[in-house]
């Protein structure tokens, strides 16, 4: 490699992304130690059948004395509404999401 | 002046707050120049570091005082920004001139005229000889020039204060005399000659000037490449490519794509899914360039991707979805041919600039600005090759029937870029009917396959209409809502023959619908775009996604530069 090769004019490019960074703030939240007496959100985001898987995942919890709360997304195809995962964040201790078909 | 000097290089709130006391007192002498005081900052360098100070002290120590306000006004950062970077002079005259310029050669005893009456400044473009005996100063690197916006030469400039304070261009002998104050000027000369083009705008030249002197204006992180690292290699390297080479954008290409539109780089034009990040002007000139546009499409692109990232187009849903869709582009108005784009012959194929890299351009964003990667967000099972770019014209000139942007509810006449989420293309053949209700039929029949026989409403569809095909409905009179309302006749279809178990196949709809007749199309849901080669009875059909609130809706928007 000669001097010349390795001391070229500087090429510089544009970032094209969106350079982001990991977001330290929305660290995850530590596991539930225990599902007893604890408040579990069930999510159907609105794919068929959801309710079938979700129903019986209700049932089961409940058998275990677990509080159950029913949440649904308006549609599958798009982020749950900002006031839903609020309320979801607010009223319970864990989510489970029911994703499909 | 000097606090503020001491302020800026210094960190301790102690000073900061000597700023303050120094701006009471300054505040205080009802009588002072604030002329002065700003050409005093800004031959020292100080005017951005006083503007930033007068923001603090109008926001947060003087609130509701109406003199800080008001210099809080005029002392706009932005205001500061341009004249600290324009070149100050001394008082008097300054002219900007080149040799290759025969107006600057005719004006040449005019200038020894002023040099005798006044004091003036020359500065030379090309040759720094040039004007003899007047002992001009060197501008071939182009910086005065290009800081005080000189368009043509010869300029002349008065300056008082440090500051301009008008300018006469070309060789107007009335307007000379009237900047400069003095009579008589180059008797022996016609009364007016044009001037020539400076060289700091000469499209050669200029963009590398912006680089050179502007580039701060663009604010993307710069990645430096290794010595022996090849740039092409370095963007596959980087994740930045669809799998396809990509144009490395340089700050040179990028100040030239943002050329092609009049919104500030910094300009927010959406929020991108699926990370959800604010996008603004110049991340979009980035990825233009990365996909091969020429700076003339940047406002296609930036227009669709206002569009996509709607809720009710839904760029996210659409994206995440295991269906073989993305978005479609479908380009109305006489942008069309100023941009050169296709909608004859291949319409939906390859060879085509500006169809393939404007489309290409609106995937990049979603893939680098939002963060939406094939196998990670996108679980599209098939996907399909119009997801690296799908955007076509639609061909208004040779169309019997209005075009899709004025169904839409566009006036006639404007450009407008429309998004629907489409599959890839499929073919309609029926080279046999001559008339339009056979040929109609035949249109039934291959969009009741859509997706599947048995599904309907759930989604749209654009169809196709090849010039030969349109051609048998124009000759019998039929107008584009005569076809659709014929179509939809065709289409409307008993349950029975939809329901679940229906012809042997499990796939359908529930039971209760066994007594209802169901359209294919919900309202409005197929649209009719006229387009592709002169010769062929062929016609095409671009399935949808899962459409309305559920899913995603076409939308339309004007295309403003």
């Amino acid at each position: 490699m000669s001097a010349n090769q390795s001391e070229g004019p500087r090429r510089v490019l544009l970032d094209p992304t969106g350079e982001r960074n990991p977001d330290v703030t929305r660290a995850r939240l530590p596991r539930l130690a225990r599902l007893e007496g604890a408040r579990v959100g069930l999510l159907d985001i609105s794919k068929p059948r959801g309710d079938i898987f979700l129903n019986r995942l209700e049932q089961l919890l409940l058998e275990r004395g677990v509080k159950v709360e029913r949440f649904t997304k308006p549609t599958f195809t798009k982020p749950a509404p900002l006031d839903l995962r609020q309320k979801i964040a607010t009223t319970c201790d864990a989510v489970i999401e029911a994703l499909a078909d | 002046m000097h606090v503020c000097g001491q302020a800026a290089c210094s960190r301790s709130r102690d000073s900061l707050e000597w700023v303050c006391d120094a701006w009471y007192v300054i505040r205080r002498r009802r009588e002072l120049d604030w002329d002065v005081v700003l050409h005093t900052a800004i031959e020292s360098c100080l005017a951005l570091v006083m503007a930033v100070q007068l923001h603090y002290l109008a926001a947060h120590r003087r609130k509701g005082d109406a003199d800080w306000s008001r210099l809080r006004d005029v002392l706009q950062p932005t205001q500061m920004d341009t004249r600290a970077t324009r070149s100050t002079y001394p008082d008097g005259l300054v002219a900007f001139v080149k040799r290759d310029c025969p107006t600057c050669v005719l004006v040449q005893p005019v200038l020894r005229q002023l040099a005798q009456h006044t004091k003036l400044t020359v500065f030379t473009q090309d040759d720094p000889t040039f004007p003899e005996g007047l002992s001009p100063l060197d501008d071939s690197e182009l910086e005065r020039s290009w800081r005080n916006h000189i368009e043509t030469v010869p300029t002349l400039l008065r300056v008082a204060g440090g500051g301009e304070t008008g300018r006469a261009e070309g060789w107007v002998r009335s307007e000379w005399e009237a900047l400069s104050g003095v009579g008589g000027l180059g008797p022996d000369l016609p009364a007016h000659r044009p001037g020539c083009g400076s060289l700091s705008v000469d499209p050669d030249r200029r963009i590398d000037l912006a680089v050179r002197f502007e580039n701060h204006r663009l604010q993307a992180r710069r990645v430096e490449l290794a010595p022996l690292e090849d740039e092409m290699e370095a963007t596959f390297e980087r994740g930045w490519s669809d799998g396809l080479p990509v144009v490395p954008p340089t700050e040179r290409r990028v100040m030239r794509m943002l050329e092609g539109t009049t919104r500030q780089p910094r300009e927010i034009v959406a929020v991108v899914p699926p990370d959800m990040v604010e996008c603004a002007v110049e991340k979009i000139a980035v990825n233009a360039v990365l996909a091969g546009c020429k700076p003339e499409y940047l406002p296609v692109v930036i227009t669709a991707v206002e569009a996509a990232c709607t809720d009710e187009f839904n760029a996210h849903g659409l994206l995440a979805t295991t269906m073989p869709t993305g978005p479609v582009l479908i380009v109305n108005g006489p942008i069309r041919r100023a941009l050169g784009m296709n909608s004859g012959m291949n319409v939906f194929g390859q060879g085509n600039r500006a169809n393939n890299t404007i489309g290409r351009a609106l995937q990049l964003v979603i893939r680098n600005v939002g963060g939406g990667r094939p196998g990670e967000v996108d679980r599209a099972t098939f996907g399909n090759p119009g997801k690296i770019a799908f955007c076509f014209a639609e061909d208004e000139e040779g169309s019997p029937w209005t075009p899709l942007n004025v169904d839409l509810g566009a006036a006639p006449g404007t450009n407008t870029v429309t998004l629907f989420p489409g599959e890839g293309p499929r073919s309609i053949v029926d080279q046999i009917s001559r008339e339009p209700e056979s040929l109609a039929r035949t249109f039934a029949e291959c969009l009741r396959t859509l997706h599947h026989p048995k599904l309907v409403m759930a989604f749209d569809c654009i169809l196709a209409v090849g010039p030969e095909h349109a051609r048998v409905f124009a000759d019998a009179g039929w107008s584009k809502v005569k076809l659709v309302e014929r179509l939809g006749e065709l289409l409307s279809i008993p349950g029975s023959q939809l329901v679940r178990g229906a012809g042997g196949i499990a796939e359908g709809l529930p039971e209760h619908f066994r007594a209802a007749t169901l359209p294919k199309f919900r309202p409005g849901g197929l649209l009719v775009v006229h387009c592709g080669g002169r010769a062929g009875l062929f016609s095409a059909m671009i399935g949808g996604w899962a459409n309305g609130a559920v899913g995603s809706q076409p939308v339309m928007r004007e295309i403003k530069a």
